[in-house]
């Protein structure tokens, strides 16, 4: 009986699922948002802030969010009923599936702020207080401050900018 | 049943089309609703000064814009002072197109839109609705800032 693979199909089948697993290590560098994008969440949300993926947070948090706009981080971001309910329903349905929320171990950050989770402290944590200070970032909010990508839901290493204002040693401990 | 399989595809063909067609108008129609360019800054500073049956006063419109309200922004900590150029939103920092209309061809053409932003961002501001004739001034200021 000839054995079930040659050597040779064996080797392509073994590259083949070598590769599938590196893909995915590599899941952070497509986009986050989801491929369809209501313009409501463009016109409402983005016009003040990065349309932040609703990948990031997990249901309970954006049910949170959606239920006080009227007094939303110190802003009243207050919709129609309508709209509301529109997108809703869309962060609902995309809520929660990045890989990291997905793992968290509790439920929702504190305030339901993306950047208070864990995660996102972890991966930020080498970055001076003085550079979130820089009037170019402002504060932890403004993705799009270093990540070149942030309003296509971009936040791969690849595409991460010098905000302006840097010194040239903040410069150099920039990849670290 | 080959036949049949044969005479049903125009019906297909014809129904995705139209399936097309309908999205294609739909696209269109949802551009036309995101917009709905009903009206020009001239008009809205008209609608508030009846409203608020006084002339409008653009130094006082300018002043309104550029002082704090007892709150700790101004409208000019995001719209910029003046409003010409880009402003920055005062939190996130997100960029702003110039109010002035004179500098943005958008400003003020969706009354809908005018609305909104009045209610959101006077609540930020002053903790209250603004007034018909504050709204009037701050138009009559902006409409007087040309290039």
């Amino acid at each position: 009986m000839p054995p079930l693979m040659s050597s040779f199909t064996r080797l392509w089948v073994g590259a083949a699922a070598a590769l599938t697993t590196l893909t995915s290590a590599w899941a952070d560098h497509g986009s986050l948002l989801p491929r369809s994008m209501p313009k409501a969440y463009v016109q409402e949300c983005a016009s003040c802030h990065t349309a932040y993926p609703p990948a990031l947070l997990p249901a309970a948090s954006w049910q949170r969010l959606m239920g006080g706009l009227k007094q939303h981080y110190g802003s009243d971001a207050s919709l129609d009923p309508a709209t509301v309910a529109q997108l809703s329903q869309w962060l609902q349905a995309n809520a929660g599936t990045y890989k990291r929320v997905r793992e968290g171990v509790s439920e929702a950050p504190p305030q339901d702020r993306i950047t208070r989770s864990a995660w996102f402290e972890r991966k930020h944590r080498r970055i001076e207080p003085a550079v979130w200070a820089l009037p170019s970032v402002k504060s932890a909010a403004n993705c799009a401050a270093c990540h070149g990508g942030a309003d296509q839901g971009r936040y791969d290493d690849d595409e991460l900018r010098f905000p302006a204002g840097l010194t040239q040693r903040q410069r150099w401990m920039w990849h670290d | 049943m080959p036949t049949m399989t044969f005479l049903l595809r125009p019906y297909a063909a014809a129904a995705a089309l139209s399936r097309t067609v309908l999205l294609i108008a739909g696209l269109a129609l949802g551009t036309a609703a995101a917009w709905a360019a009903d009206t020009s800054p001239a008009a809205q500073q008209a609608r508030f000064t009846a409203e608020g049956r006084a002339p409008a006063d653009a130094e006082r419109g300018r002043v309104f814009f550029t002082s704090r309200q007892g709150g700790e922004w101004s409208c000019a900590s995001c719209h910029g002072n003046p409003p010409t150029a880009q402003g920055k939103h005062a939190n996130t920092g997100k960029l702003i197109k110039p109010l002035a209309p004179a500098f943005n061809p958008m400003a003020f053409t969706d009354s809908a839109r005018v609305d909104k932003w009045f209610r959101r961002n006077c609540n930020d501001v002053l903790k209250r609705e603004c007034s018909a004739g504050e709204k009037a001034d701050v138009l009559a200021w902006l409409n007087s800032l040309k290039p």
